[in-house]
């Protein structure tokens, strides 16, 4: 069975639905996934990032829709019938088995014999650099170790698609970048479809040739991680790509893309993000803005006042937080370490600020 | 000033016994020890000087010789095992697979207060139950005469079938949910997990379940054995106490209260520890053959 799915060209998902009750977790997802291809499914819990994972793993049976490879419809497939790679979120190593009988399971599942699966769980674990660990059980392992155990178990199989559920989150931040690049090496090995689940935009962006961000069970955009960062389409996009400040203006005027807001008296100018049209002048806007690109200035037109809360070096810059003389919490960027209390002015080039209208929440 | 600073530097002897786990919190157990001296300990070190010393004072051991050269008493310990040894296993067996689907339900507390009935109404109300609904004159013997299933009524009660079913009814909700708990603590991840790599239901019970579930199993299979096999009120209600139900313990209480010999009763007792002892010790060696450790999947 699944030696007929090992060569495919793309993975399509056709209004792939999941309801638990009346909650609809995931909601008509659509997606094509061409071989080859690193996909990121990013949004904050409870977006139905695992569910769609679930779903293609076969794990989480599919309320509506339907999923196919090539022309092979697979999700009325048990997930043993799919042949897929997963890797969980704790692994879910077999803790009797010793990481030789763990890697080696699929295998023997598939009644592989022995002369021909001892090389190739060797290699599974020369890929993942675990060759002198093969002989220990999973809890004598650090949880580095133990998530590399569980790729190569997931990998050992050269599955056409892998699976990975969020498989960095319970790694420290020097372990989690270690393995960062390992994960994105390991599929350009393979030349499979990952699909590859988290909550973290970094990850996403670092690791995926495609993101699709998902929100209340949907999909919200999905791009290139550079067409993401740049111009995010929703709000909601952009607050997961760093864009941390909201700030609430009526729109005083329109240029093409250029976008002039007033925010309590004070006026900032933006491009308009998103794709739905609108913002004709009076209606409400709100303009989104990374830390980074909110400057403490001396004196600007593009600008609003604020009063300093709190401040804190961060190595190059410092970064504080404000409070709008309108009430809005500001994070901005400073290139010096301004007193608590103090007035303040924040802008930003009006090419890092975009304005998001009424019809584009 | 060095003496000074010496004799500060020392740890105080509280510290120090507190560091070895030994604090005012330790008393706590002190009740616990002494009711479990005062009702198990010592009652139990006092049956066995009392079974080296015999009614006629002849020879020390001479309780435990005639035990094992009378019939009566020592065919005792094989008819107790005959009853208790296929009611665990039973138990034991059908627990497993109910077990397994209860995992998946939503509602398992009240199938579990079901459960749990059974054991608080107690062995001698389930005994009494049994002998209406499986005597001569029961309700099943009578359906199965209306249909014409059977022409003359099966005998099920005063039998060792009667104490069998009794046994089975009565131990089954405490096998099953100690089971219960035993499947319920394996990481449900590592069955999806099995799943993705290709195992089938079969192969992920006998691959993944079992060997997690081994040691459980085994403990529960104990302590499910020591209770069907101080079976008591049910061998004289439901069984023929005089014959293939003459269990262990209705031995002890005849040399006790029929006799009147309570050194005879004490190594009656003494007998029936050591035959559990042996029992639960050859399962729980048998436990070290397989995996010991946390059921569940990793996270360093």
């Amino acid at each position: 069975m699944s030696q007929s799915l090992a060569s495919f060209q793309s993975l399509r998902l056709q209004g792939v639905s999941r309801d638990f009750g009346s909650h609809n977790a995931l909601k008509n997802l659509t997606l094509d996934i061409k071989r080859g291809e690193f996909v990121a499914l990013l949004g904050p819990s409870g977006c139905g990032k695992s569910t769609a994972l679930n779903c293609i793993a076969g794990l989480l049976p599919t309320t509506r829709g339907s999923i196919w490879l090539d022309q092979r419809r697979i999700d009325t497939l048990g997930p043993e019938d799919r042949g897929f790679g997963m890797v969980f979120q704790n692994y879910a190593l077999f803790p009797h088995m010793t990481v030789r009988q763990n890697v080696g399971f699929g295998l023997k599942m598939r009644g592989i014999d022995k002369a021909e699966a001892e090389p190739r769980i060797d290699k599974a674990l020369a890929t993942v650099r675990l060759q002198s660990q093969a002989a220990k059980l999973p809890g004598q392992l650090s949880g580095g170790q133990q998530q590399r155990v569980a790729i190569a178990r997931a990998i050992v199989v050269e599955p056409p698609l892998v699976l990975m559920d969020e498989p960095l989150s319970n790694l420290d931040a020097k372990l989690r970048l270690e393995m960062r690049q390992e994960i994105r090496r390991i599929h350009a090995g393979l030349g499979s479809v990952t699909i590859y689940v988290t909550h973290d935009q970094d990850e996403a962006l670092s690791l995926a040739d495609r993101i699709v961000v998902l929100r209340d069970g949907e999909i919200r955009q999905v791009g290139t991680p550079e067409q993401l960062y740049a111009r995010p389409a929703h709000l909601d996009v952009a607050d997961f790509m760093g864009f941390r400040n909201r700030i609430s203006g009526v729109v005083t005027g329109r240029q093409s893309e250029l976008v002039t807001l007033d925010v309590d008296g004070a006026t900032l100018s933006g491009m308009a993000g998103g794709a739905a049209p609108g913002g004709d002048v009076g209606t409400n806007a709100v303009a989104a803005v990374r830390p980074d690109d909110l400057l403490a200035v001396s004196e600007t037109t593009n600008g609003l006042s604020a009063t300093v809360e709190a401040i804190e070096y961060r190595g190059r810059d410092y970064f504080g937080q404000a409070r709008s003389s309108g009430g809005a919490e500001l994070f901005f960027r400073s290139s010096s370490r301004l007193g608590v209390g103090s007035a303040v002015r924040l802008g930003a080039d009006p090419s890092k600020v975009l304005v998001f209208t009424g019809a584009n929440p | 000033m060095t003496a000074a600073s010496t004799r500060d530097d020392r740890i105080p002897l509280r510290m120090r016994l507190s560091a070895r786990g030994l604090d005012a919190v330790t008393l706590l157990v002190l009740p616990a020890v002494g009711l479990m001296v005062g009702l198990f300990v010592y009652p139990f070190l006092y049956g066995f000087w009392l079974s080296f010393h015999p009614k006629d004072g002849l020879s020390v051991v001479g309780n435990y010789l005639r035990f094992f050269s009378e019939p009566r008493l020592y065919e005792t310990i094989a008819k107790t095992l005959w009853i208790a040894l296929p009611v665990t296993a039973i138990n034991l067996l059908a627990a497993i697979p109910v077990a397994f689907r209860v995992r998946l339900m939503r509602r398992q507390r009240l199938l579990t207060t079901l459960l749990v009935l059974p054991i608080t109404l107690g062995t001698v109300l389930v005994a009494e139950g049994l002998l209406n609904y499986l005597g001569p004159q029961g309700w099943l013997n009578r359906t199965l005469l209306l249909f014409g299933l059977i022409s003359s009524p099966v005998k099920l009660v005063h039998n060792y079938w009667g104490v069998f079913l009794s046994l089975v009814i009565t131990g089954f909700p405490f096998t099953f949910l100690l089971t219960l708990s035993y499947v319920t603590g394996i990481d449900p991840t590592l069955e999806r997990a099995a799943a993705t790599l290709g195992a089938r239901a079969a192969s992920r019970f006998r691959h993944i379940f079992l060997p997690l579930l081994i040691p459980g199993l085994a403990i529960t299979f104990c302590l499910s054995f020591v209770q069907a096999f101080s079976v008591f009120p049910s061998a004289i209600l439901l069984g023929a106490p005089a014959g293939p139900t003459r269990v262990i313990s209705i031995a002890a209480y005849e040399a006790a209260f029929e006799e009147y010999d309570y050194s005879l009763a004490s190594a009656i007792a003494m007998i029936m520890a050591a035959v559990q002892l042996a029992i639960v010790g050859l399962i729980l060696a048998s436990r070290g053959l397989f995996y010991r450790g946390p059921a569940s999947g990793g996270k360093g």
